[in-house]
């Protein structure tokens, strides 16, 4: 039980001044103040996980500036089309996710358990998609490490690459390095969002959030946006701007 | 476009100062334009990366990741709904992160300072 909560038993003369709706907290005077506060958490927790995505952003920034011809040979090396299924996909999510809120908010509970199973889906969709992105470059040796092989940049086979040397060609494995830190991240909060989705399903088929309190699942679709926010700049950066470079 | 309900406040509490606005319902017409305008700029976005472009390629595709960016924060994360307070701890974040990607940068191109 929820010791915080304002229950039944808060006594006489708290409950003739005026009526509560249980999930209202005692430290906070109004619905709106509490939801306030809520949200203001919310979003200076994405702000860390900002500054953290960022620091990899920065690292991207800097790297492909000193070894810009390992970063283009590294990028085309990567399936564009997949990529952008996979950012239509994420905006598909986006869109189901805050249908959801909306759902929760007009206290629907049957459209909010259909929208955060559509949610689920697409989120499913997209690390599928990537997971077999990830195993192409497990195929082709594109994976940094002991089993990299810098054969493809040395001498490439399709038409539109460009030779490295051999030393430069070393240094792709840097652009696939922050490849796979930062969608890897990326697919990890991905993954942890399904979860935490997965418990909301079953909450929200019980009647959770659709009696008034939706704060979790509009702080949660405040977090699935997000991670939506970061693939929005991931894409480009590692599919699109190398391209013609 | 966004309905206004006093939401789930249940009981009266009577005078309800600045702090305590009402809740923004956002409708599924907001949520709809803003999907369809991402999808329409990640397809602008895929299609100007098939163009050769020279420096100006990767400044539209940024351009128009910053685009969805804001689209998505203003509006599916509701800040433009929002109270003051919201708005300027998402604007000092943003802030923070391009002080660091600058002092950062500075230092970076001064490190060797007329030697490139």
């Amino acid at each position: 039980m929820d010791s915080h909560a304002i229950a039944t038993t808060a006594g006489e003369v708290h409950a003739e001044a005026h009526a509560h709706p249980a999930y209202l907290r005692h430290h906070f005077e109004t619905v709106e103040q509490q939801r306030e506060a809520a949200s203001f958490g919310m979003w200076l927790f994405l702000l860390t996980e900002f500054m953290f995505f960022g620091g990899m952003f920065m690292a991207y920034l800097i790297y492909r500036n000193w070894y810009h011809a390992a970063f283009v040979a590294g990028s085309n090396t990567l399936n564009i089309w997949m990529g952008t299924a996979n950012t239509a996909i994420l905006i598909c999510s986006s869109l189901t996710m805050a249908m959801a809120v909306y759902s929760a908010e007009m206290r629907r509970k049957k459209s909010l358990v259909v929208y955060l199973i559509l949610t689920i889906t697409l989120g499913l969709t997209f690390l599928g998609i990537k997971a077999a992105e990830y195993k192409e470059k497990f195929d082709l040796h594109h994976v940094p490490g002991a089993n990299f092989s810098i054969e493809s940049f040395v001498h490439p086979t399709s038409p539109r690459a460009i030779a490295l040397a051999p030393d430069m060609a070393e240094k792709t494995q840097v652009y696939f390095s922050l490849y796979f830190a930062m969608t890897g991240m990326h697919a990890l909060h991905m993954i942890i969002g399904i979860g935490i989705l997965l418990v909301l399903v079953y909450r929200a088929s019980q009647g959770a959030y659709t009696e008034g309190h939706t704060s979790t699942v509009e702080n949660f679709g405040l977090y699935w946006h997000f991670v939506d926010v970061i693939w929005t700049f991931l894409f480009p950066l590692l599919y699109l701007i190398s391209r013609y470079r | 476009m966004s309905e206004h309900i006093n939401h789930g406040n249940l009981g009266n509490h009577g005078n309800m100062d600045m702090e305590h606005q009402e809740h923004h319902i956002v409708g599924p017409k907001v949520y709809l334009a803003v999907f369809f305008v991402l999808l329409t700029c990640t397809a602008l976005m895929t299609a100007v990366a098939f163009i050769n472009l020279g420096i100006l390629s990767p400044i539209i595709i940024l351009a128009l990741a910053c685009l969805e960016a804001c689209l998505v924060v203003l509006f599916s994360m509701h800040i433009y709904y929002s109270s003051k307070l919201l708005k300027l701890t998402v604007v000092a974040g943003v802030f923070v992160f391009l002080i660091l990607i600058t002092m950062t940068l500075s230092d970076y191109i001064s490190r060797a300072w007329g030697l490139w």
